[in-house]
């Protein structure tokens, strides 16, 4: 795959432009968005149809999440969308360093974020607020309550998953970067984990309501 | 093939490594079908073993339990590793860049990483066979699913693998088709087969991720034991049937339509006569995948939903046959007063409009409530799915495999042979499934390993039928697997066809074209109905 | 070839403005403390309805700005968009099934005449059948047992 003398470095050989490489890169990005937005849209489903069957397990077993660290995490998150967004805008402005200050700061968030579910996780198991079978807690009214912690840990559960994937690439990307691999002519990976990571943020947007504010 | 041949994507590179790495769409295409031709093989061979056991009435060839091993392997083997990836990945790889005047696909890297996830995927799924097999039948319904002692788990894992390949592949093929068609090639001109492989292309990005999610949920289920299909834990199975439809109904279309597409391309090519309705084709294709995920529920007629969904998704279900009708009518009136040339792609194509038909008609009674609430687990269900599985998608995938065979490999199988082939598979076939639509509505049920006496005389023409077909599909192995040696060498265009793949040397040069062809007319712009090489 | 310009011009990536970001933010966190607020009142059904309309907005803040779909091509949104109309029609189509499992449509057969002959049966020479020998049946009625399966 040898690119011939008049392409510009980072251009595939069967494409003729880099505008039209990055769309389609970009396009690429936006369809892998909608297979995770169905892949979430299965459990999204699964919520509704245990809410709607079991609305007081729902609502009994709600006031068991805190809300002071679902609220933190939130708010870690929505931060960390943001520092995102500005690493992608500093490399656009070719300010390196202060790209790799956000992709920094996005990486430690989302850590930050990890440990939070962390410690509400071990609360969980402490309890035997567990999905299934391994449910062992008394402290919830009505038949089957340990519907509602399959959903919560199958969603955060799987949406965790996202942030520690999420999280290699970041990693990935701050090598790449610190190695000037970016610049204002080529940044398309940041932009598309940039594009997977909002993506993260939107989903908790829906989770954190769900679970912790209504049950 | 010989060294005298140009230059092409055969032999510009040598060597194993030069395949297993190779970013090639066309070597890809070859990988996938060697893969699929293998699984093909291992999946024909569960159902002759199956044609057997059932050819006289006592279970004496397997025991029962070895018998329902058969049925759920042939069925995963033959939807998870053959027919979801054949026309597509395979077909489809090969010939939808040179389709569009590319020169590879979007995402060349991309495109080789599917096809190792879906031989890990495969990898899985032979595991699962090998250490005890799976007897829930290939959609892995639960309750059983989740008790029962087999090896549920690496198979089920194995197709949530196989789900990504196939994930990566539609999205890659929906960027090619937006980002690099060639100059001048409008969405009006692209071939029919790239609209199907577009259509296609849509559902597997939207239904697969739902597969993904269902598999996994059940592996959970299975696993940790989340109770989220056990009805004793509050769960509900009918769930599990709900969302294993929601990808697996609109995954019998991305089996049948890329399969559309290339009776479209035969059919015009080999009446040499511009296709009848090219919007009409192109839209109907766009328009089966949007009513695919509106219908999954007349799977699920007696699994006791709601009376209100069964009747919605009752309803729903005939609006399928409207675009599939609008595609039979074109392909017929194409055929009409075309200078129709009968060689084998043909052949298979007029195969597909028979088998299709009956298929599809079929499928709308099954589609009518009280009908279905007869013929539900009959021998009806299974003669109806493998007249559009078989009659549809395995004749499309043979008419494009002669049909591009010459382009792929640059050399041509023998005509005579054949077509000798094609009337063993078209007589076998028949043979074999128009009896079991007689069994089913005498009231055979499906999935059983032995059956009284009456129905002895139907099993056994299906069971004979079976073997007909067999010997079809080996000659066919045979006379391909010569031609790619002793074949005549094939010209640019053994067809007189009129896309762009056709106007470059066979087998294609590894850069596709020399220079990006610049398009400036439709598709199938036949002048008079000569001929070949008219 | 024509495209030759194109190549070697460089890229102008469209840049935001350092504020347009920071006030979303802002947005978005206010957004999170308004509904952690206002879920400490009950609304009855409403609640989810109120933390769903404010998480929407939230979402579409995020997909507007951050994933640049208010500057970038029409495309990106309908992929966008696609993705939640199917999704829609799949918890929708979901529960017109699990809401509506016990609305079993009641079958009332109903007495179409006390004295309509539905059944006759005309003599056979070596009929044991007592039912219909007088040619007439009692008209079909059904008691109200059948539809009583549907309260369960």
């Amino acid at each position: 795959m040898s690119h011939s003398s008049d392409h510009p470095a980072n251009l595939a050989h069967h494409f003729t432009e880099v505008e039209q490489q990055q769309e389609s890169a970009k396009l690429g990005m936006w369809l892998f968005l909608l297979t995770e937005i169905l892949l979430f849209g299965g459990l999204f489903c699964f919520y509704a149809i245990f809410r709607a069957w079991n609305p007081d397990i729902f609502h009994n077993a709600h006031f068991h999440l805190d809300v002071v660290m679902g609220t933190l995490n939130t708010v870690v998150l929505i931060t960390s969308s943001v520092t995102m967004a500005l690493a992608i805008r500093s490399l656009q402005l070719d300010q390196k360093r202060a790209a790799l200050w956000f992709l920094w700061s996005t990486l430690i968030l989302a850590g930050i974020f990890l440990v939070v579910k962390y410690f509400e996780y071990a609360h969980k198991f402490h309890l035997g607020q567990l999905p299934g079978k391994y449910y062992t807690f008394q402290g919830i009214e009505g038949t089957n309550p340990h519907i509602f912690f399959s959903v919560y840990f199958l969603m955060t559960g799987l949406h965790g998953i996202h942030v520690i994937a999420g999280m290699s690439i970041i990693g990935w990307l701050i090598v790449k970067t610190s190695r000037n691999r970016f610049s204002s002519q080529y940044y398309t990976p940041v932009e598309m984990t940039g594009l997977y990571w909002h993506l993260v943020d939107l989903i908790w947007i829906f989770l954190f309501p769900m679970f912790y504010l209504i049950g | 093939m010989s060294d005298t041949a140009p230059k092409n994507y055969l032999n510009e590179q040598k060597g194993i490594k030069s395949w297993l790495l190779t970013h090639d769409h066309k070597r890809i295409g070859l990988l996938y079908l060697y893969s699929i031709m293998t699984f093909f093989l291992v999946g024909g061979v569960f159902a002759v073993m199956m044609r057997l056991e059932l050819w006289t009435p006592p279970s004496d060839l397997f025991s029962p339990d070895t018998y329902n091993q058969l049925f759920t392997l042939h069925g995963a083997v033959m939807i998870f590793l053959f027919i979801i990836p054949s026309i597509p990945a395979a077909l489809g790889n090969f010939v939808l860049p040179l389709h569009i005047g590319a020169k590879d696909v979007a995402f060349p890297r991309l495109n080789l990483a599917s096809w190792y996830i879906f031989i890990i995927g495969a990898l899985f799924a032979v595991y699962s066979l090998v250490s005890g097999g799976v007897d829930t039948g290939w959609t892995f319904y639960t309750p059983y699913s989740v008790t029962t002692s087999t090896a549920v788990v690496p198979m089920v894992f194995g197709a949530f693998v196989m789900g990504f390949s196939s994930i990566f592949t539609g999205l890659n093929f929906i960027v090619t088709i937006h980002k690099l068609r060639a100059p001048g090639m409008t969405w009006f001109r692209m071939p029919l087969f790239v609209w199907g492989l577009y259509a296609t292309a849509i559902i597997q990005v939207l239904a697969t991720p739902v597969l993904g999610i269902t598999l996994a949920l059940l592996i959970m289920e299975r696993v940790v034991g989340i109770g989220i299909f056990d009805p004793a834990m509050g769960g509900d199975p009918v769930l599990y049937q709900h969302f294993f439809w929601f990808y697996s109904h609109p995954a019998v279309y991305i089996m049948i339509l890329p399969g559309m597409g290339i009776i479209s391309e035969v059919i015009s090519a080999l009446s040499h006569k511009k296709i009848f309705g090219y919007k009409a084709i192109a839209f109907s294709s766009l328009g089966i995948a949007l009513t695919s995920f509106l219908v999954w529920g007349h799977h699920m007629f007696i699994s006791g939903q709601s009376e209100l969904a069964a009747m919605v998704f009752s309803f729903l279900t005939f609006f399928v046959g409207i675009p599939s009708g609008i595609k039979m009518f074109n392909w017929v009136a194409t055929l009409y007063k075309g200078s129709i040339d009968l060689r084998a792609p043909m052949l298979y194509a007029l195969a597909f409009l028979f088998l299709f038909s009956i298929g599809g008609l079929t499928g709308i009674f099954l589609g009518a409530m009280s009908v279905d609430v007869f013929l539900h687990d009959t021998y009806f269900i299974v003669a109806h799915f493998h007249y559009v599985m078989v009659g549809g998608t395995v004749m499309a995938l043979l008419a494009g495999l002669h049909y591009w065979w010459p382009k792929m490999f640059g050399r041509m199988y023998s005509e005579g042979m054949a077509r000798v082939s094609a009337l063993l598979i078209f007589v076998g076939f028949n043979m074999t499934f128009f009896t079991q639509f007689m069994l089913g509505i005498q009231g055979m049920p499906r999935r059983y390993a032995s059956y009284p006496e009456q129905f002895a005389p139907l099993h056994g023409y299906s069971s004979v039928g079976s073997l007909i077909m067999a010997a079809g599909f080996i000659l066919m192995g045979f006379y391909l697997f010569y031609s790619l040696f002793k074949g005549a060498r094939a010209d640019k265009n053994p067809w007189g066809a009129t896309t762009l793949e056709w106007s470059i040397a066979s087998p294609p040069p590894s850069g596709n074209f020399d220079n990006v062809p610049t398009i400036d007319s439709d598709p199938y712009e036949y002048k008079t109905a000569a001929g070949p090489n008219g | 070839m024509k495209v030759t310009d194109s190549m070697t011009a460089k890229h102008h990536p469209h840049v935001l403005p350092l504020g347009t970001y920071l006030i979303i933010g802002s947005l978005l966190l206010a957004l999170t403390a308004i509904t952690v607020y206002i879920s400490l009142f009950d609304f009855g059904s409403m609640n989810l309805i109120v933390a769903m309309a404010v998480a929407a907005t939230k979402a579409t803040l995020v997909a507007l700005y951050f994933m640049h779909l208010k500057y970038d091509k029409k495309i990106f949104s309908i992929v966008f968009v696609g993705a939640l109309i199917f999704l829609a029609i799949f918890i929708i189509f979901t529960m017109l099934d699990t809401l509506r499992r016990d609305d079993i449509n009641p079958i009332r057969i109903k007495t179409i005449s006390p004295n309509a002959v539905i059944y006759q049966d005309k003599p056979v020479a070596d009929s044991t059948d007592t039912a219909g020998q007088s040619g007439v049946t009692d008209s079909l009625t059904v008691d109200s047992a059948v539809t009583d399966q549907s309260s369960h």
